[in-house]
């Protein structure tokens, strides 16, 4: 028997309901309004008084109105084809609904009941089997997707018969398993998880010790994101977070790619689905959409969901780890979720914390970013989330609830700058503030050296020291003048402008120079490096700079060329003829 | 909907509570958002707790008493709409402020939200013939940017300038708090430039209750979507200034005793606004809404809640920014941005447009670091010289407002100026388009 109660406050999408029967928190309930139902969540239970946040508007809601309780919390539909769907943040299907506008009440079925895919045994009969066990595989666009005894059940089954291969629908039985007692249970390629609740089908989750590769240079080179690790990109407006998502959906060596569109602008999910479907994805050459789930609650859409948005993201994420992929979640911007939950603590005239964020934020945060990770799956494959959020500060101050508990809570932190988005020097992301704590990991140190090359390591802190006395003498320059500091303090300058020019700046917008691989990352570090090495010698400062921008504006026109093409070569060569007239001009000076 | 029908309005005499800007009373059956009359003033239902309902009275409240008369409507806001609407002006409730009745269908305004997969990827571009604009921050059909400025600055002007030169089918003005002299302006703009029949006003001005202009944004938005829907056109909603709109939502929070959040704005703000810039939009079938607002600065502050939240929802903003070197208003090149840019620039514009525009603000960049240089009292050297040079011939030529070019002029126009002042390895610029534009035979 399902609980049912009476409306009898509305403030906003806050309703207050009264029943006598049994609710629980974070239990899913539908509001009768006319002949449509509207979805709402348990969020504070007080007696017989349950306050639930509606995920949808509330206009004409009536004190009186009936009100179902369905007995579970909010439950995602995981089963094959997810992949390349547009969902809104409670997982409906926004391409199944009609007409131009959303409709108040329309929810639909996540998946496809009416496609089949093309099904391969992997258990057989007599397999001893848990929970996130294999049973079989489908091809999903061209990902093998697994199909795995459900998360709920619990202890030990064994494998009474698994279907021959074959097409079968996401809903027909695809095995029998037999329980301790006996009993035996169907299984399909379809299941329900609760957002807030974990996946935890995995048998251990170690430090992780391998990087994701994004092409993004600043990010690779600078500051290497773990595969499995947690990243976050605050910055104020305008100052790159989505481009640079958006970057990394595009290019990052993930297996597939979850974008949760929180509370931000519909017309970047637009960008997402119109371009993805055309665009390549390098390493497979199949298309990038195939391998993209978009989950969009824009900031028009029901202000309740973008808390669900973001846990129905991670966990669809969840559950194509536990398939052995490696998985790059991706949420713009975690400040909207967190203002969402704002909103609501307000509205129940709750105790506020700091800026009126509710107490809890900092755990709430922690608690989200720790469900990324590397893990080994009891078969001893293994699979990852690495998850990166934006934060938006307010007033771009990083002094701020939501970027603080986050700085806690992720292990990179990509701090986008006012000044270099200003100065167009993208991705803006700090060069000196920001930080990745892999790079302090001996795993992968070991790992980027095995991987890219033994002086990799070593030559990644010499740039970011370059760097940083870059910042310092140029500092001094401002205080103290072009001609009040030794000459030496202007090379100093140029060199770490050479970094920031080859190294740090990347057009998003180039096709070529978009993504730049680990080897091409190498070698232009390699050869940057080399340049900052050589003893330079000038007459005045004054020719410092025009000199530098010379070899700046070559190493761009290298970025600009496709990696060891003719035109790239050409670059090169012509780098070097600069640079050879330099050592020649000394020579001669000092004869 | 609900129907309104005469019989069943519900009428009360008893007023509980009362604040600046809402009344509180007990009644049973009203809908939340419903419209009601108190005392002959136009209010909605906020709050409903138990049988006690709490409605904001958009005129304010003074001199209502205990026992004025309620009367519920039954119904959320609404706007008669249908071709009748274009070239006429209306008040917040959407009743014409200049003569007869309209005819049309009944619409409840601040409607639901396009589902994002409906949209179709903007992509047409907006000339405006101002280069600050078209060649830094190009506009396109379905974006939502607004007008940063000091109240002191030039954006009501600029704004209808804009509206003109864009290629519009209905241009639809919400005036949010509008000064009465800044209404005639526009009337009067828009009257000489022949376009009145293509203009729809929903005008609050300064002289109308502040919470009135809650209206104004929805009336104009349920305006621009009936003609984007239903007639396939191309519609430009210009809305200003949304900081008063901001302002009456502080009134109204305020007096619920909601929990301020920075700046003393709701801490509902950013989905408040985000509500009204989200109606922007491309659609497949040709119809297109495009806002452009206005956010007033106080002192050029854009870390205030107001402004802050606007960027964060908006596709870019324009800065509008006194340049005392030029004596000109410029579209500042550093605090002014179209996000929606890249959708068109090199692909509708020539291919080195991105390049171009790039390079000029980097440039300009520089000559601002060689101006702090200068301030302090150093010398500066010979590039600092020729960037300084160059801002103010950048400022004077592409920058002010009163340019008006064609975007391949603005480009020419851009390479003359590298050519004075520049070698090619100082701009920076892909080697092709170099040696394709750059006329100077050097290097
Ligand atoms: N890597 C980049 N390369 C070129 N332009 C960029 C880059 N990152 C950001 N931009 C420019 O900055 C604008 C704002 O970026 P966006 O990512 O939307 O900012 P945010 O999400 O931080 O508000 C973009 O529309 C683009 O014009
Ligand atoms: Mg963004």
């Amino acid at each position: 028997m399902s609980t049912i109660g009476k409306v009898t406050g509305i403030i906003a999408n806050l309703v207050i309901v009264e029943t006598e029967g049994r609710t629980a928190q974070n239990e899913i309930c539908f509001i009768k309004h006319g002949d449509t139902r509207l979805m709402a969540e348990v969020i504070k239970i007080f007696g017989k008084k349950i306050y639930v946040q509606v995920f949808e508007s509330t206009r004409g809601l009536k004190v009186g109105q009936e009100v179902e309780f369905v007995g579970h919390m909010l439950e995602v539909t995981l089963g094959p084809g997810i992949l390349s769907k547009n969902f809104d943040g409670l997982q409906n299907d926004l391409n199944k609904m009609d007409g131009v506008f959303l409709k108040r009440g329309e929810y639909t079925e996540a998946l496809d009941a009416d496609r089949k895919f093309e099904f391969k045994p992997l258990a057989s009969k007599g397999d001893k089997v848990v929970a996130g066990s294999w049973l079989g595989e489908v091809k999903e666009n061209w990902m093998p997707h697994k199909i795995m005894v459900p998360f709920k059940f619990e202890g030990e089954y064994t494998v009474k018969s698994v279907i021959g291969e074959g097409e079968y629908l996401i809903n027909e039985p695809i095995a029998v398993i037999t329980d301790t007692e006996g009993k035996d249970i169907e299984v399909t390629m379809v299941q329900k998880w609760p957002v807030k609740v974990p996946i935890k089908a995995y048998t251990e989750k170690p430090r992780p010790f391998k990087i994701l590769e994004t092409g993004i240079r600043v990010m690779d080179t600078l500051n290497p994101i773990a595969e499995g690790g947690t990243g976050f990109i605050p910055g104020p407006f305008g100052s790159g977070k989505t481009v640079l998502q958006h970057n990394l959906s595009k290019n990052a060596e993930a297996d597939l790619v979850i974008v949760a569109a929180c509370g931000e602008r519909a017309n970047e999910v637009v960008e997402i689905f119109t371009e993805f479907p055309e665009l390549d994805d390098p390493r497979t050459g199949r298309k990038l959409m195939e391998r993209t789930t978009i989950i969009a609650n824009t900031s028009n859409m029901p202000v309740a969901a973008r808390e669900a948005s973001v846990y129905t993201a991670m966990t669809i994420a969840e559950y194509y780890r536990a398939m052995g992929l490696k998985v790059l979640l991706l949420a713009d911007s975690t400040s909207r979720w967190a203002q969402a939950l704002r909103e609501m603590s307000n509205r129940m005239e709750e105790l506020p914390g700091p800026d009126g964020f509710p107490m809890d934020l900092p755990a709430i945060i922690s608690n989200f970013y720790s469900r990324a990770g590397y893990v080994y799956l009891p078969n001893g494959e293994s699979g990852s989330i690495t998850f990166i959020g934006t934060v938006s500060p307010a007033g771009g101050n990083l002094k701020e609830p939501v970027t603080e508990a986050t700085k806690k809570a992720a292990r990179c932190f990509y701090a986008l700058s006012q000044n270099r988005a200003d100065s167009k020097r993208y991705p803006a992301i700090d060069p000196i503030d920001s930080y990745s704590k892999y790079l302090e990991y001996p795993e992968i140190t070991e790992y980027l050296n095995k991987k890219v090359s033994p002086n990799w390591t070593k030559n990644v802190f010499e740039a970011k020291d370059i760097l940083l006395r870059g910042k310092e003498t140029y500092e001094q320059i401002n205080i103290l003048g072009d001609d009040g500091v030794p000459l030496d303090y202007h090379l100093k300058y140029w060199k770490s402008e050479l970094i920031d020019f080859a190294i740090l700046q990347q057009d998003a917008f180039d096709k070529v120079d978009a993504s730049s691989s680990l080897d091409r990352q190498n070698f232009m570090l390699e050869i940057t490096l080399e340049i900052c090495h050589k003893e330079f010698q000038f007459d005045s400062f004054e020719e410092v700079g025009p000199y530098f921008k010379k070899i700046i504006n070559q190493l761009k026109q290298m970025n600009y060329s496709i990696y060891e093409s003719d035109e790239f070569v050409k670059n090169r060569k012509l780098l070097e003829t600069y640079l050879k007239e330099r050592e020649v001009k000394q020579e001669e000076q000092l004869a | 909907m609900e129907k309104d029908t005469k019989a069943f309005q519900r009428i009360y005499t008893k007023l509980f509570q009362l604040t600046k800007a809402t009344v509180s009373l007990k009644a049973t059956g009203i809908g939340n958002e419903e419209l009601a009359i108190v005392d002959g003033r136009l209010a909605q239902v906020v709050k409903i707790i138990d049988d006690m309902v709490t409605l904001q009275v958009f005129a304010g409240t003074e001199g209502i008493a205990t026992d004025a008369e309620v009367i519920f409507a039954g119904k959320a806001p609404t706007l008669k709409v249908g071709e009748d609407l274009a070239g006429r002006f209306f008040n917040a409730y959407g009743e014409p402020i200049d003569g007869g009745e309209i005819m049309g269908e009944e619409r409840e305004i601040g409607g639901p939200s396009v589902n994002p997969v409906r949209r179709k990827q903007p992509s047409e571009l907006i000339a405006t013939g101002i280069a600050g604009i078209d060649l830094n921050n190009t506009l396109v059909t379905g974006q939502k940017i607004p007008f940063f400025a000091d109240p002191d600055q030039p954006f009501n002007q600029v704004m209808a300038m804009v509206a003109l030169r864009a290629k519009a089918d209905k241009i639809i003005l919400g005036g949010v708090g509008l000064s009465n002299d800044d209404y005639l302006y526009f009337k009067q703009v828009f009257d000489n430039a022949g376009a009145l029949d293509r203009i729809v006003g929903f005008i609050n001005t300064t002289e109308n209750p502040p919470v009135e202009r809650l209206l104004v944004p929805d009336m104009a938005l349920t305006a621009a979507e009936y003609f984007a829907v239903e007639k396939n056109e191309k519609v430009l909603v210009l809305l200003t200034d949304l900081t008063l709109y901001a302002d009456a939502l502080s009134i109204v929070s305020n007096r619920m005793d909601q929990i301020p959040s920075k700046d003393s704005m709701p801490g509902s703000l950013y989905s408040d606004l985000a509500r009204l810039y989200e109606k922007a939009v491309q659609f497949p079938d040709g119809g297109s809404i495009t806002i452009i607002a206005v956010t007033t600065l106080s002192g050029g502050d854009i870390t205030h809640a107001i402004p802050d939240n606007t960027g964060y929802i908006t596709e870019g903003q324009l800065f509008l920014r006194k340049d005392s070197d030029i004596g000109k208003v410029i579209v500042d090149p550093f605090r002014s941005l179209s996000r929606l840019k890249q959708l068109v620039i090199g692909k509708k514009t020539r291919q080195d447009h991105p390049q171009v525009m790039n390079a000029a603000v980097r440039l300009y960049a520089d000559a601002a670091n060689a101006k702090t240089k200068l301030e302090n009292g150093f010398d500066l050297s010979d590039y600092d010289e020729r960037s300084l040079e160059f801002a103010k011939a950048y400022s004077e030529k592409l920058l002010a407002i009163d340019v008006n070019i064609d975007v391949d002029t603005m480009l020419e126009t851009a390479y003359q100026l590298f050519e004075s002042y520049f070698t090619p390895a100082e701009v920076g610029i892909r080697q092709e388009f170099v040696d394709k534009y750059w006329k100077k035979t050097e290097n």
